[in-house]
């Protein structure tokens, strides 16, 4: 597991821009690509997709070479076993849903592509949509006919260009939990273009985040959105995810608790199995540090935690770095406080978690 | 009435006018395929001369032709050397003539046809395996089919309707390269105005409906690009 199977370095300069990445990345799970606009986040990401030819540069996935500038070696998108979604769904709008799904498949040589094709149209939830033309389906539902017809092609590796920006509040989160769903399903590895950090939290495995073409910061979730050199740390919404599970239901009083490795915490009553993993994600700024454990306080999620790390943060803020159980927790208080308590590294604390969201 | 020798301009014309159209088609497609994707510093200059029918006297083309063809002329000397004699006066001068002047009823749809695909779905389909030749068939021909229909319409009508270049390079040599609208001027040069009349309404019912024709059914066709 987690072996890398995705080398990409490229090099571009178009003067006014520049993209300047060396990046190994795992061939298993989400990656998610988060940046800003204009940080060269799509430009990887169609450099990858050979939609874009970086002067210098070097791709290799499940050990196939797709760009080699050394060798002048470059394979034509067409000929790249990928699936791509497009920000715009990018529909061909003169073919009717099931001919949109089915162009890319009469074009491979494998069979396999009608079986999963069932399957992608299950999952999707779009079985019902086939006879239309894209012309008549809503935003959302194109989107996940894009979807459905790159999966369709059985791709080693599936491309997403910030796949929901284009749409309203409520399509996204129409669409967020099929790309949860996918995320369980899926056996090759996702690259996701995004500015979202609410995408971020929910369905990304490995973080690389990027700013003026470069990648500031790339590996597991936990361990870049907890780097306090990069950014990310002292965004209004920065956030911790945790990966958990169901540990017991406490139904007299509506609550459930979840383990993490080395602890546990309380969330509002969870409807499913003991066992089942979840995504915790604690906003910074729902987190507070106390000295001592308090004995008498309302927050229910009081945890021992050890600091390792304090930065400077925004406006008279400063962002703490703790250790609870095994994971990694970020905080964000005011300097004043820190001042008062005298955080420093090593010391021995307790945060109370005000309040915990759940990403699927 | 019409009579024979009527009948046969007629022919004749619909006849160039329809090998005309077909070779328009099958040169300015990729002209305007190229003029539409390019960046090259040439584009502005073939795009000037694709256009120059447009604002130049038929007469001035029409010259020219005559001279390059013409037994002295470059084209004239290679067509002489392949053994195809020259083109000047003769059916095949005809039509190639009546392709360099209708070129840019052509070209200028199918050029702003392609332009306004965009690139988006040619990216898509690229991501779909689908090589060059495969995408410009299977995506490219069936989005700018209103320009396709546009230009063979433009194309065929433009051509039909000429009259100077025709006279110039095909002159007036009945069932070889007298057309209908020479015809008309040689009725009227005759004073026969039943024969021109005849000639003319023909030529005025056949293009009104045509265009007629071609309006309605682009205004019916689902825009090129709905998805944005």
């Amino acid at each position: 597991m987690n072996m890398t199977t995705i080398q990409a370095r490229f090099q571009l300069d178009y003067g006014d821009f520049k993209l300047d990445v060396d990046l190994k990345l795992p061939g298993t799970g989400i990656t998610v690509l988060f940046g800003h606009s204009g940080s060269g986040k799509t430009t990887l990401l169609r450099c990858i997709a050979g939609l874009q030819r970086a002067p210098q540069g070097f791709l290799e996935i499940n050990g196939h070479i797709w760009q080699d500038s050394e060798r002048d070696l470059f394979l034509p998108t067409y000929k790249r076993p990928l699936g791509y979604v497009f920000q715009e769904a990018n529909l061909f709008p003169h073919l009717t849903v099931r001919d949109n799904l089915h162009y890319g498949l009469k074009r491979i040589k494998q069979n396999s592509g009608t079986v999963k094709l069932e399957q992608t149209l299950d999952l999707l939830g779009i079985g019902h949509l086939l006879e239309r033309m894209p012309g008549h389906l809503s935003g959302g539902e194109r989107q996940r006919v894009a979807i459905a017809r790159a999966l369709a092609l059985n791709p080693e590796v599936l491309l997403m260009d910030e796949p929901l920006a284009s749409l309203d509040f409520k399509r996204k989160q129409e669409i967020l939990p099929f790309l949860s769903r996918l995320h369980q399903q899926l056996d090759i590895p996702v690259l996701y273009v995004t500015h979202s950090q609410q995408e971020v939290a929910q369905l990304a495995d490995t973080l690389v985040i990027m700013e003026d073409g470069r990648a500031l910061a790339s590996g597991p979730l936990s361990e870049t959105q907890s780097r306090l050199d990069v950014p990310l740390a002292q965004d209004r919404e920065a956030a911790t995810v945790w990966q958990a599970a169901v540990a017991e239901h406490e139904a007299d009083y509506h609550l459930t608790r979840v383990a993490f490795a080395g602890g546990s915490l309380s969330l509002p009553a969870v409807d499913a199995e003991i066992g089942t993993p979840l995504r915790v994600q604690i906003y910074a700024r729902d987190v507070s540090i106390a000295l001592e454990a308090p004995t008498a306080t309302s927050i229910l999620n009081v945890l021992p935690a050890t600091i390792t790390g304090i930065a400077d943060g925004r406006d008279g803020q400063s962002v703490v770095l703790l250790q609870v159980g095994d994971q990694a927790l970020l905080a964000h208080i005011t300097r004043k406080s820190a001042l008062l308590l005298g955080l420093q590294i090593g010391m021995e604390v307790y945060v109370q978690i005000k309040g915990t969201s759940l990403l699927n | 009435m019409l009579n024979a020798a009527d009948m046969a301009t007629l022919w004749l014309t619909f006849k160039v006018a329809g090998i005309a159209t077909l070779l328009m088609l099958l040169f300015g497609t990729p002209l305007a395929w190229w003029l539409a994707r390019t960046t090259s510093r040439w584009k502005s200059i073939c795009n000037a001369l694709v256009s120059l029918p447009l604002v130049l006297p038929p007469t001035v083309l029409g010259f020219y032709l005559l001279i390059m063809l013409g037994p002295n002329g470059p084209i004239g000397h290679l067509t002489a050397e392949l053994g195809l004699g020259t083109l000047p006066f003769t059916f095949p001068g005809l039509v190639v003539a009546s392709v360099l002047y209708s070129l840019p009823f052509v070209v200028q749809p199918l050029q702003s046809s392609f332009t306004s695909i965009g690139e988006q779905p040619l990216e898509a389909a690229a991501t779909l395996r689908a090589g060059p030749l495969d995408t410009f068939f299977s995506v490219i021909v069936p989005l700018a089919k209103p320009g396709f229909l546009t230009a063979s319409i433009l194309g065929f009508t433009h051509t039909v309707g000429e009259f100077g270049v025709v006279l110039m390079v095909g002159g007036n040599i009945p069932d070889k390269t007298r057309v209908v609208s020479v015809q008309i001027y040689n009725h009227v040069e005759a004073l026969e105005y039943t024969e021109a009349h005849w000639l003319a309404g023909i030529l005025m019912l056949f293009s009104f409906s045509v265009l007629m024709v071609l309006y309605t059914v682009l205004k019916t066709q689902p825009v090129a690009h709905p998805l944005k």
